[in-house]
């Protein structure tokens, strides 16, 4: 193998690595808030800095790459991904954070139960772990077959984070005093609900890198 | 430091070509030397096998070291800095004998005569060179038959025979086409490894894929000399940033 291949191999072995990364934070993150684990919170919440690591290592390297070695074609499409899978994997894993955070927050120690069954957080959580996973193996396998079905998973999680609200105004509506622990649910559904759309810019990202084909701001029901 | 410039000036006549250059090279590294033509990076290149000694009306001040010694002091030899010294040049320049003769040529001339020793060392050589396997079925047929690219990897075989320290090679695949330029490219970042590489090139994307380290040249001055990663990311002087980017002229 060239250097220069060897070079963007490297790379590639970088991103994947931040990508398991990203995918632990998350998981991590559910079972802290599901299980109300505050030592798992906080274990998110500090190894945020490693994801942000990789983000600024990646970008300078993916500078480099290009100002050293020129690419066109199939590696020019790879690196320009590269550095936009980065900087999505790093909001995800901002977001993972910020779930952890909330989770820890001790103006809502103890959330109901029942709520968060009947919001479908779980169920949300596990649908964005699949979407990423499923990412990772297209990135990993250079195959976009997965991306109707990530697009797809991608509107479920939407239409969870439509529910939920009509289910927390009701719940609001019934339990005056539960209401600082609602709006923080509101916004961890919010979170999962962007951390769907992020799964979809990545898959869009492969696109581009594998097949050379534009997605972005085409309607997702378009897709062959 | 393998290799040194201190407060170089060179002339041709009145023509002041490099203009108090200072350079530090170390050693199993590459560094490639760009500039518009004229710029006095061949110039510069050719000082440290001595290869502008026989130009008339030339003159030079300053030191060239290589390995700490000054190579312009009356105590060296010519003959033996070319064996630590080697040049390969931009257009390939095989002698009319067959393959192995091209490469066991510089042991010979240097007295070597036991055969198993060449044989081994135009093994070797070819090896490293990256052309064994195009050529060890036909070794004595001549190096004419070879291609381009395949002449220019024979010669950098023949400057690697003779065990040197420093390669110098000036503009070596710009005759060359992309495939064979890719593969010399792959070879020069396989030499540093062993070898101290300098390179004289115009190609700008060959200087950055292949060198650690780029010198600058314009006017005969070097303008600038630094990582080759930053050099091409985030040059200090902005005359090679309008170089580099092509806004040069």
């Amino acid at each position: 193998m060239k250097h220069t291949e060897l070079e963007i191999q490297e790379l590639k072995i970088q991103v994947k690595q931040m990508w398991n990364l990203v995918i632990a934070q998350l998981s991590k993150t559910k079972i802290a808030l599901l299980e109300n684990n505050t030592a798992l919170a906080l274990e998110v919440i500090s190894q945020e800095k490693r994801v942000n690591a990789y983000e600024l290592k990646i970008e300078s390297d993916c500078e480099n790459y290009i100002a050293l070695y020129s690419p066109v074609a199939v590696d020019l499409r790879l690196a320009l991904s590269l550095i936009k899978v980065s900087n999505t994997l790093e909001r995800i894993g901002d977001f993972a954070e910020g779930i952890a955070r909330h989770t820890i927050s001790q103006e809502c120690k103890t959330i109901d139960v029942k709520i968060i069954e009947d919001l479908g957080i779980e169920k949300m959580i596990d649908i964005v772990l699949e979407m990423l996973l499923d990412g990772y193996i297209a990135f990993e396998t250079e195959n976009t077959k997965l991306t109707e079905k990530i697009m797809s998973l991608d509107i479920q999680v939407d239409e969870l984070y439509k529910n939920g609200f009509y289910i927390l105004a009701e719940y609001i509506k019934e339990n005056p005093l539960e209401t600082m622990c609602a709006l923080r649910l509101i916004i961890i559904l919010r979170k999962v609900e962007r951390i769907g759309d992020h799964c979809n810019n990545i898959i869009e990202d492969i696109v581009f890198y594998v097949d050379a084909e534009v997605l972005k701001h085409n309607n997702k029901t378009s897709l062959k | 430091m393998m290799i040194e410039a201190k407060n170089i000036n060179f002339y041709y006549g009145n023509f002041h070509a490099l203009k108090g250059i200072n350079i530090a090279i170390p050693a199993n590294t590459v560094t490639a030397l760009i500039g518009p033509s004229g710029c006095g990076k061949s110039t510069f290149l050719r000082l440290f096998n001595r290869m502008n000694d026989t130009i008339e009306n030339a003159k030079l001040t300053g030191e060239c070291l290589v390995n700490g010694q000054n190579i312009y002091d009356k105590t060296v030899q010519v003959d033996a800095l070319r064996k630590n010294v080697g040049m390969v040049f931009q257009k390939p320049n095989p002698f009319p004998k067959s393959i192995y003769e091209n490469v066991a040529y510089g042991l010979k001339v240097n007295g070597v005569s036991d055969k198993k020793y060449i044989a081994e060392r135009v093994e070797q050589s070819l090896v490293a060179a990256a052309l064994w396997d195009e050529v060890k079925d036909k070794l004595h047929q001549s190096a004419f038959a070879l291609s381009g690219g395949q002449q220019q990897r024979l010669c950098i075989a023949r400057a690697l025979a003779i065990s040197p320290s420093v390669l110098l090679m000036d503009e070596p695949a710009s005759a060359l086409d992309p495939i064979s330029t890719s593969k010399i490219e792959e070879l020069i970042h396989g030499l540093k490894e062993k070898y101290t590489i300098v390179i004289v090139t115009h190609n700008m994307q060959q200087a950055a894929r292949v060198s650690d380290k780029t010198g600058f040249f314009m006017y005969g001055e070097l303008i600038e000399y630094s990582d080759t990663k930053k050099m091409f990311l985030n040059p200090e002087n902005i005359q090679t940033q309008n170089y580099i980017t092509g806004r040069f002229g």
